[in-house]
């Protein structure tokens, strides 16, 4: 007789030791941060591949969001005689929620299907193996770089997505909303806390750590050739959004309570 | 006698539910070179990646100069493992990386040799495997399939290892650049004094570079003896393979 439950018990075992795989990864990576040998030509090579080479597109998304949500809240605000709120909810929009959290899913995007394509093939073509014969742990070498540049470059991207964000509302609200420059941009850092730019910035951090981890996650546990590599990249753009959507929800709550 | 550089005593392996290893027992002494043969999918590369400590096996034990590592903490058997070389069966090179640089990388990255020294030695290296060192600034896409075993080679010997490993080293390549690469294998193998182990199914490149030969079949080695004896082993394995036949005791998987 077929037992009903066993498919779902496969499934919920099967997903718990996934979960149990990945905390484990996770633990080595970060104690690999901070374990010699520390790799510093590879972690400046991530810094500037994760960080440098990220700034247009989150310049160019940030911009576009600072001057969207000005006319929105301007729409919206006009609806109680509230238009003077504008430069407020825009910078605390942005740096409180928008500058983090669309940071992180470019790079997820970017940084994450990345790292999980570059070490998906380096594990299918037995690089990784070749690493180890030659007395270097490839954990230390391609991971722990990875994760400790992501982790702090995306605190420092952030910061630029927020100033041009900011810009990018400025700009709307002076040049079609007919606000005036010298108010705008006083309202704006009167209203702005450090909290906020906290709040900001420890959600980029740890979105940083979710992206490295979960790309290099995959990609060390990629196999089965070019097909394996692709469904690597997928699971680590998908695992990173899904994640950082659920992880900004508990920080934000652990901050406002 | 000779004590063995490298011991695989009663290795087990099991992989998704099929036992791959069941209790392969090998030896080489330094200065020589064993190969094993078999055919596809019978565990020749199991066996390997176990005597590497890039697998671990579920029973047995890899003995190098008579001590356990399967049994060492991790940092010991790091250290152990700087007695060896390997050269993967697709050269197993690192993109990001010069010839060079992959040649070098073990001076680079694990011994911390400067890097002008670490050049040097590996054009030095470049030089034992005749692969010219114009080609030390490319990168490896751009060399030949011979050239990239060649430059692999250098990456596997620069640090002059007690054991080597080979992994299918003349796959995929024609018939005089593979015989080129075997004669390399045999060059390195008498001048590092080494002891050497080669998985293969190439019977011309087995026959080449071998002192003796082992057979794996079942997760087994099946017969093991001197690579003059390989045609007259008496052994149905083993003749069945050298002839190439599909009909014997060995099933071909199609």
């Amino acid at each position: 007789m077929i037992n009903p439950f066993a498919p779902v018990g496969r499934v919920v075992i099967g997903v718990l030791a996934e979960i149990g795989r990945f905390a484990a990864f996770v633990g080595r990576a970060a104690a690999s941060c901070f374990a010699p040998p520390i790799f510093f030509g590879q972690f400046w090579r991530q810094c500037a591949q994760v960080g440098y080479f990220s700034l247009p597109v989150i310049g160019l998304t940030a911009v576009f969001i600072g001057a969207a949500l000005a006319l929105n809240i301007y729409v919206g605000g006009a609806r109680f005689n509230a238009e003077q709120f504008v430069p407020n909810i825009v910078v605390l929009g942005i740096t409180r929620e928008l500058g983090p959290v669309l940071a992180g899913l470019m790079l997820a995007g970017r940084v994450s299907a990345g790292i999980a394509a570059e070490i998906g093939t380096m594990r299918v073509t037995e690089q990784i193996d070749a690493m180890a014969t030659l007395s270097t742990d490839p954990f230390r070498f391609l991971v722990a770089p990875r994760v400790l540049a992501a982790t702090l470059c995306l605190p420092l991207l952030v910061v630029a997505a927020d100033i041009i964000g900011v810009m990018g509302g400025y700009l709307v609200a002076v040049n079609s909303l007919h606000f005036n420059g010298v108010i705008y941009l006083r309202n704006t850092f009167q209203f702005l806390e450090s909290q906020d730019v906290i709040l900001g910035l420890t959600k980029a951090a740890v979105f940083g750590f979710i992206i490295a981890t979960v790309g290099s996650y995959q990609g060390y546990n990629s196999q089965g050739g070019a097909l394996g590599v692709g469904r690597a990249t997928t699971n680590a753009v998908v695992g990173s959004i899904v994640l950082i959507l659920a992880v900004n929800y508990l920080i934000t709550a652990f901050f406002v309570e | 006698m000779t004590l063995p550089k490298l011991q695989l005593v009663g290795i087990k392996k099991r992989l998704r539910g099929r036992q791959v290893l069941d209790g392969v027992d090998i030896d080489v002494a330094p200065g020589k070179s064993l190969v094993i043969i078999g055919g596809s999918g019978v565990g020749k590369s199991v066996t390997l990646k176990c005597a590497l400590g890039i697998m671990k096996p579920d029973a047995g034990e890899v003995l190098v100069d008579g001590a356990d590592v399967t049994r060492m903490p991790r940092e010991i058997r790091a250290r152990v493992m700087r007695k060896f070389g390997m050269l993967f069966q697709g050269g197993a090179l690192f993109d990001s990386l010069t010839v060079w640089e992959n040649i070098a990388f073990r001076l680079l990255y694990a011994d911390n040799v400067n890097r002008t020294e670490a050049r040097e030695r590996a054009i030095e290296a470049m030089r034992k495997v005749r692969l010219t060192p114009d080609f030390a600034d490319v990168r490896p896409v751009e060399l030949s399939g011979g050239m990239q075993k060649r430059a692999g080679l250098a990456r596997a010997i620069i640090a002059k290892p007690d054991i080597l490993f080979f992994d299918e080293p003349t796959t995929g390549l024609d018939p005089i650049t593979a015989d080129a690469i075997n004669d390399l294998i045999i060059d390195m193998v008498k001048e590092l004094g080494c002891a050497a182990v080669s998985i293969t199914h190439d019977m011309a490149s087995a026959r080449k570079i071998a002192d003796e030969i082992a057979m794996l079949y079942a997760g087994r080695i099946v017969w093991r003896g001197p690579a003059s004896t390989i045609d007259s082993s008496g052994n149905a394995y083993v003749d069945q393979f050298v002839a190439g036949r599909a009909d014997g005791p060995i099933q071909a998987v199609v």
